[in-house]
């Protein structure tokens, strides 16, 4: 009981079966299905799975920001602190984003308005969620420049988003993630647009900042190099739903799902033997409109799974402390 | 190396683009995209390019297909030396090229058919009756179904489209494949997939592959000869294990510690390289990676030829002050 207890206290984000759904030409998609998992204050939980997965779909609905009329939240609640975000007011929630949570998007041209300076965009966050006035929120600004590591801080504050580079881009988008200290920060393929090198310097970035606002971050990535090395916790995401979920260095050391174990084989390493064949999942990424209820990964999984099983959803066990996992019975390698 | 045959010689490269202002739009200055790149390429090896993006990797590739002219150099294939002449058809036969994004390399009103019977038909080299004989073969050769012919490049997944990318380049049975981040595009589990096809069908055909990728690991995996570039200019080629284990230059050293590696347990670490690469419209004047991380001995560097020195058989380095 007791440890229950501590549980619910340092729990900043609760996802509890968010199922999500799209109406498009091609019919109703669903990209979610009852997703769940928690976010511990202070830490990281990186999700990770390919493209279609529903990572972003994940993170666009606990921003609210799910395309309208398509996309639909058709069940599930996700708590922030306790409170449904999912009951909020559209002014209510305006609050929270950019205020309590921040994001960080993919592609750093894109999350910028090119017509406005850097200074003007990011004062507006907080002229938006703090009562200060222009110059207040100036000064501000620049003193975020200074605290993400951009040079010149009170020169670049005029400038336009095309004028730097990606990697400074992306470092102002951090800055106006973090500009109201949210206690949680979604960071949506940070660093996917950028070189490695400079994907080393927004993770350190990132890292060091978390450790100073003591945020918690929800990782979104497909690259499990960079959980491994910045999360505590990892969901493995696959066709919309959860397959594993565990601590870091447990899912690492001890894969059980069959995706997962194939996703951890089949990227080329620095430690593997070169020229060797590479490991692979057979098949491709199923499409979200034609899905079956139970074990989604059973045509690539090479064995053959009976009706049963591929009609009803088997349900995520705990197998060891934290450590929980899909239980399709032929998807398991316990 | 000496086992090889060799393939393709660059002695010098250089590619220059010029930067065009003013009113009546002169040159007035000139961007050094390639800067003084010799390599040698041997017949069954594969090539690995790695670098950040601005450095060139692109450009030199496109300079080997003849995309692009050199503005000085010379590449030699086979002995014949090929820049600045009119290409001959032989030698567009026997290099081709697999581009980046299959979904934007793939024309999207003609059918895998067409697509794949095209360069057939352009190279006059098998007669139309027996064409799609050979067209049902190449899919075969990199594991699609007879019957993709007849669809279109939408209708396919991005590994496939892949596929049907590097099954066009195969079409007329090049020597030399160059590859532009074949696989950047593709998710994990596809990516494995197709590096396995383009490393069987290397050993099965004797391809040679210049592979151009920003993935370490990737390149790692499948290169013999790794060759770094920056800002235009390589600063360090050898062995493909060697540059792993004994990387010289500062920058190879940065660029390795930079690849997260998908293990928590080991916690390393990372060389963090300040900044960004510089332009190559107006490279600094001594070294340009010095000047980039702020190196103490850069100063040194100002005004120096730098050239390559080699290392150990076949691991040659930019020789330069502050780097090594």
């Amino acid at each position: 009981m007791q440890k229950g207890e501590r549980m619910k206290t340092d729990t900043l984000l609760d996802v509890k079966g968010l199922s999500v759904s799209f109406e498009t030409d091609e019919g109703h998609v669903q990209a979610l299905d009852s997703v769940d998992f928690q976010v511990r204050l202070g830490q990281t939980l990186g999700l990770v799975g390919e493209s279609g997965c529903g990572k972003s779909v994940t993170a666009l609905s606990i921003m609210r920001l799910l395309p309208k009329p398509m996309g639909k939240i058709t069940s599930g609640r996700i708590d922030f602190q306790g409170q449904d975000l999912l009951e909020l007011s559209p002014d209510g929630m305006r609050q929270v984003r950019g205020n309590e949570i921040g994001m960080i998007f993919q592609e750093p041209m894109n999350a910028l308005n090119p017509v406005r300076t850097i200074g003007d965009q990011l004062s507006e966050v907080f002229l938006l969620h703090q009562e200060i006035g222009a110059k207040d929120a100036w000064l501000k600004s620049v003193e975020m420049l200074n605290d993400v590591g951009i040079p010149a801080p009170d020169v670049r504050v005029f400038e336009y988003p095309h004028q730097l580079s990606g990697g400074m881009r992306q470092r102002v988008v951090i800055a106006m993630a973090l500009a109201c200290r949210p206690k949680l920060v979604i960071a949506d393929e940070p660093t996917t647009a950028l070189d490695v090198t400079v994907q080393a310097q927004i993770l350190d970035l990132l890292q060091t900042l978390q450790k100073q606002l003591g945020s918690s971050v929800l990782l979104i990535t497909h690259d499990l190099g960079v959980i491994a090395e910045t999360c505590d916790e990892v969901c493995v995401m696959y066709a919309g739903r959860v397959v594993e979920r565990a601590p870091t260095v447990e899912l690492f050391a001890n894969p059980i799902h069959a995706y997962t174990r194939g996703l951890l084989s089949s990227i080329p390493r620095l430690d593997r033997t070169p020229k060797t064949k590479l490991a692979t999942i057979d098949g491709m990424v199923p499409s979200l409109s034609d899905l079956n209820e139970g074990c989604r990964f059973a045509p690539r999984s090479g064995k053959v799974h009976p009706q049963n099983l591929l009609d009803q959803r088997s349900p995520l066990k705990e197998v060891s402390e934290g450590h929980w996992v899909e239980s399709c019975p032929l998807c398991l390698n316990l | 190396m000496n086992a090889h045959e060799e393939l393709v010689r660059i002695t010098n490269l250089r590619v220059h683009f010029p930067v065009r202002g003013g009113i009546f739009r002169r040159a007035v200055g000139s961007c050094k995209a390639v800067d003084q790149v010799s390599l040698v390429l041997g017949k069954g090896q594969t090539l690995g390019l790695v670098g950040e993006s601005g450095c060139g990797k692109s450009t030199l590739a496109k300079t080997v297909v003849k995309l692009v002219e050199p503005t000085s150099g010379s590449i030699k294939f086979k002995n014949q030396e090929i820049a600045g002449k009119r290409a001959q058809n032989n030698f567009r036969q026997n290099v081709q090229m697999v581009f980046q994004d299959p979904a934007e390399s793939l024309n999207s009103r003609m059918t895998v058919g067409a697509i794949l019977e095209e360069p057939l038909e352009i190279h006059k080299l098998v007669e139309k009756n027996l064409r799609s004989k050979r067209v049902v073969e190449l899919l075969e050769q990199v594991g699609l179904p007879a019957s993709a012919a007849d669809r279109y490049p939408f209708e396919f997944s991005g590994g496939q489209r892949q596929r049907i990318g590097i099954a066009r380049a195969l079409a007329l049975q090049p020597e030399l494949l160059v590859l532009d981040e074949p696989v950047s595009a593709l998710d994990v589990s596809v990516q494995s997939q197709v590096l396995n096809l383009l490393m069987d069908l290397q050993s099965k055909l004797g391809l040679t592959y210049l592979l151009i990728a920003h993935d370490l690991a990737v390149v790692k995996h499948v290169a013999d000869i790794i060759a770094v570039m920056y800002l235009g200019k390589i600063v360090e080629i050898g062995p493909a294990e060697e540059i792993y284990l004994n990387p010289i230059h500062a920058y190879t050293k940065a660029l390795i510690s930079a690849i997260p590696i998908p293990d928590p347990t080991k916690k390393r670490k990372r060389v963090i390289i300040p900044g960004d690469v510089p332009s190559p419209i107006d490279p600094p004047k001594g070294c340009a990676f010095g000047h980039r991380v702020g190196a103490s001995l850069y100063p040194k560097s100002v005004g120096m030829k730098f050239n390559m020195e080699e290392i150990s058989t076949g691991h040659s380095v930019l020789h330069c002050p502050c780097c090594i």
